[in-house]
């Protein structure tokens, strides 16, 4: 039976910092995850915001946390070659009251050592952000905000850490997990997880999964936490609405959120969300007229000109909650166990910081962490035609013709970034679209999905039948015409 | 750069008639790119009758009617066909990049006429709550899926809208031993021909629920069925009268936006509802020299129209040229 030091369970952005993280040190380390593709769960409805670190609760882990976490995704993204944009956060008030509010928040967060804030006024307002309503009065700004694809992080998070010698196993649902008796106490392993795939041994086991993360903890003999799903709902503007906004817009936060924002996205979409509602069933995914009310009246509030005709696609996601803060411990009860669950917003921007939590919690509890003498540091970069300028785009298709092969036209995808996706580990429709965007565009897929279908049976020796939106059950279609 | 007289973008019905009237019309240089690898555009995938009854008086499949234009085109010296060409930008002054396998192109045209045809509203557009599941398409894309692939998308239908391809994709997808369990129209009537209601409803006995809507749609990977309920004269529901219907997929037919990206960029002033250009005349835009035809500049309900307007810009496109002489 393989064994490991440390099998991390769940390939969101949590799993991936910390798998990254960790393949640094000489440990024979894999990651689990029940999808067939990473990013799949909580990570792939994230807005893709890495915060200031205004907003948090100061004594919070989520406060430290997150101001360390931003300073560090831009130095993880510039390794990578994952495009994060600093483009900088308003917090807007529109009433005297809430300018007073603004200078609170403000202070703590300079507190927790937020760079680069400033409150300003109503020219500052017009002139650099002129579609926000005229009843904003004031704003406080935060210059270190920026905006990231929260999936394409995720895959070069992974891919980086496969490449440092990370075993990844997908479609590999944890389905037990059995203490095992001690029988070296300095180095034996001392969980059995059982999947689908086989079972496998570790020592050390780090819970990372997200909305299943409380079920995790309870297999693994330790419990003590209920995840509930906080839904939010989120809308796509058109891309041709890029410049409805220039920074990432908040109003007042609430208790429960940071309420409805208006996000620059990566990808050039603006989005407008999402919502905060608990709900009961983890696999609840459903968007409802209600979310699309709410949310279209509170963008409108800060930006009045957003029409419904904008918005070309929506989606939900659930945040893991676990109470009001994270969750990051070792379970002394089980040792070996290492917990990092109620990762909801500001999980995203946390994640390195949270990695580098859970590699001194791990030290601390006896894993043995030696540097690897070579570390693969730098992942090669990655070409999107939408992102790049033309003359750009013009040597790459004279360098590989099939960039100049568009299968996408709304967001202009070639057939070589479909390609490159696949050959990255795309193995679904919506992997392919989370790494190139193709079917992400307005038409929804309606001009370049059965080209895509086409690359993808051929690329990965699959029946055009077999190819699925998101995995097993999800198939395109019905079978050939004429044969069952 | 290299400059043309004329640029045609589009190679379906629009683009063909446009090029051959330029052509008639005394232009001498034009330059017609289609982003697919044959000409005919979404006729190739209508392998329905029906097509040529005003034009040609006779009852053609779409292949057939597109199959008539493209001979001619391709017969036609002056005209330079570039197929697998994919325009991805268009500046006022008429200057294109297009992209195709291996190349990138940059050309300057005295007259453009577009003819990109339209794409088809989503349900995100129409906005229908509930699950995002595998098995919601649009039909078109169904039609590509069952006569261009060979594939069938799903086994239990359900279509929402009464729109023509909606309607056809009906009796097709009946034809192909799939169970229609509906059509969902949210207005009083169908916004289809008559000739089809008849034909790929009322004929294969497909229940139409006037005044509904689906309200719903559940299944976590595929789809498993959708909630129906009935509107009133605003489109509100009506409290009670929901039902649902079981289904593994549902087509969209709820009309048609015409692409006008293109232009937009260029700078043309475009109606922010129907996404047409604003025009006070037949397929000229607020840009002297752009032209717009066939269903980018207008939806039409058949392509006899199309043809017909189309052959109107490519003679004004001619005009123009002969005027700047």
């Amino acid at each position: 039976m393989k064994q490991y030091d440390v099998v991390i369970i769940g390939g969101g952005v949590i799993g991936a910092s910390i798998a990254r993280e960790l393949s640094r040190y000489k440990l024979s380390m894999a990651l689990f995850e029940k999808e067939e593709e990473l990013a799949f769960g909580v990570s792939k409805s994230n807005s893709g915001i890495i915060h200031s670190g205004t907003q948090n609760p100061p004594g919070s882990l989520k406060a430290k946390l997150c101001v360390q976490g931003n300073a560090l995704t831009r130095k993880i993204a510039r390794e990578l070659g994952v495009d994060l944009k600093k483009v900088g956060s308003l917090i807007v008030a529109f009433t005297e009251e809430e300018r007073l509010e603004l200078l609170k928040i403000k202070k703590d967060a300079e507190i927790l050592g937020v760079p680069g804030l400033k409150i300003v006024g109503r020219d500052w307002i017009r002139k650099h952000e002129p579609n926000l309503s005229a009843q904003a009065c004031a704003a406080l700004y935060a210059s270190t905000t920026g905006i990231i694809s929260p999936y394409r992080l995720v895959y070069d998070l992974c891919e980086n850490a496969a490449r440092n010698g990370v075993e990844f196993h997908l479609s590999s649902k944890v389905e037990k997990i059995s203490a095992l008796p001690v029988s070296d106490g300095k180095s034996g392993p001392r969980f059995e997880i059982s999947t689908p795939k086989g079972s496998f041994r570790t020592r050390y086991l780090v819970n990372a999964a997200g909305l299943y993360a409380d079920e995790i903890s309870k297999m693994a003999g330790a419990g003590g936490f209920e995840i509930i799903p906080r839904k939010g709902e989120e809308f796509l503007l058109d891309k041709k609405r890029e410049h409805l906004v220039n920074h990432v817009l908040y109003p007042l936060p609430t208790e429960k959120s940071k309420g409805i924002l208006i996000i620059k996205t990566s990808d050039g979409n603006p989005m407008i969300g999402p919502t905060a509602h608990d709900v009961t069933d983890k696999e609840d995914l459903s968007t409802s007229d209600a979310g699309l009310k709410e949310v279209l009246e509170s963008a409108r509030k800060m930006i009045p000109t957003i029409s419904e005709s904008d918005i070309i696609a929506y989606f939900s996601g659930l945040r893991p909650t676990a109470g009001h803060d994270f969750i990051i411990r070792h379970e002394n009860a089980v040792p070996g166990l290492l917990n990092v669950a109620g990762i909801q917003s500001p999980g995203l921007t946390s994640a390195p910081a949270i990695a580098l939590m859970a590699r001194d919690i791990l030290k601390d509890n006896g894993l043995i962490l030696r540097k690897k003498r070579f570390f693969h540091r730098h992942q090669r970069e990655e070409n999107h035609l939408f992102a790049i300028p033309l003359d750009k785009a013009k040597k790459l298709v004279k360098k590989d013709a099939s960039y100049g092969d568009i299968v996408c036209r709304c967001e202009m995808v070639s057939a070589k970034e479909i390609t490159d996706a696949i050959s990255r580990g795309a193995m679904t429709l919506d992997g392919i679209k989370f790494r190139t965007r193709a079917q992400a565009g307005r038409c929804h897929g309606g001009f370049c999905t059965t080209r895509v279908m086409k690359i993808l049976a051929e690329k990965t020796r699959r029946g055009l039948a077999e190819i699925t939106k998101r995995g097993r059950g999800s198939e395109i279609v019905k079978g050939e015409r004429g044969n069952d | 750069m290299t400059e043309r007289e004329l640029i045609i973008i589009g190679g379906g019905p629009a683009g063909m008639a446009a090029a051959i009237a330029a052509r008639e019309n005394g232009v001498k240089d034009i330059l017609l790119i289609e982003r697919d690898q044959c000409l005919g555009g979404i006729l190739n995938q209508c392998i329905h009758t029906g097509f040529g009854l005003e034009y040609f008086k006779e009852v053609l499949t779409g292949p057939e009617y597109a199959s008539r234009f493209m001979s001619k085109v391709k017969s036609m010296p002056g005209i330079e066909i570039s197929l697998r060409s994919f325009a991805v930008r268009l500046t006022k002054e008429k200057k294109l990049t297009y992209l195709k396998p291996g190349k990138m192109e940059k050309v300057k045209a005295k007259a453009i006429i577009m003819a990109t045809g339209c794409r088809e509203k989503t349900r995100e557009m129409v906005h229908i709550a509930g699950m995002r599941p595998s098995g919601v398409f649009s039909a078109g894309l169904a039609q590509k899926l069952i006569n261009i692939e060979g594939l069938l998308p799903g086994k239990e239908i359900v279509i929402v809208g009464s729109g023509d391809i909606g309607l056809i994709m009906a009796r097709r997808l009946v034809l192909e031993g799939a169970k229609v369990s509906g059509v969902v129209e949210i207005e009083a009537q169908s916004r289809g021909l008559a000739r089809n209601i008849v034909q790929c409803i009322e004929d294969f006995d497909i229940p139409i629920y006037f005044n509904h809507k689906i309200s719903r749609i559940y299944g976590k990977n595929r789809v498993e069925r959708v909630d129906i309920v009935r509107v009133d004269g605003n489109f509100n529901e009506i409290p009670g009268s929901s039902f649902e219907i079981k289904c593994d997929t549902i087509l969209m037919s709820v009309g048609l936006i015409p692409e006008n990206e293109l232009i937009e960029m260029a700078g043309v002033v475009i109606d922010k509802k129907t996404n047409a250009p604003v025009s006070g005349e037949l397929n000229k835009t607020s840009i002297p020299g752009i032209f717009v035809c066939g269903n980018s500049f207008k939806v039409y309900d058949i392509v006899d129209s199309v043809t017909r307007d189309s052959l109107i810009a490519g003679k004004l496109a001619a005009e123009y040229l002969r005027s700047r002489r």
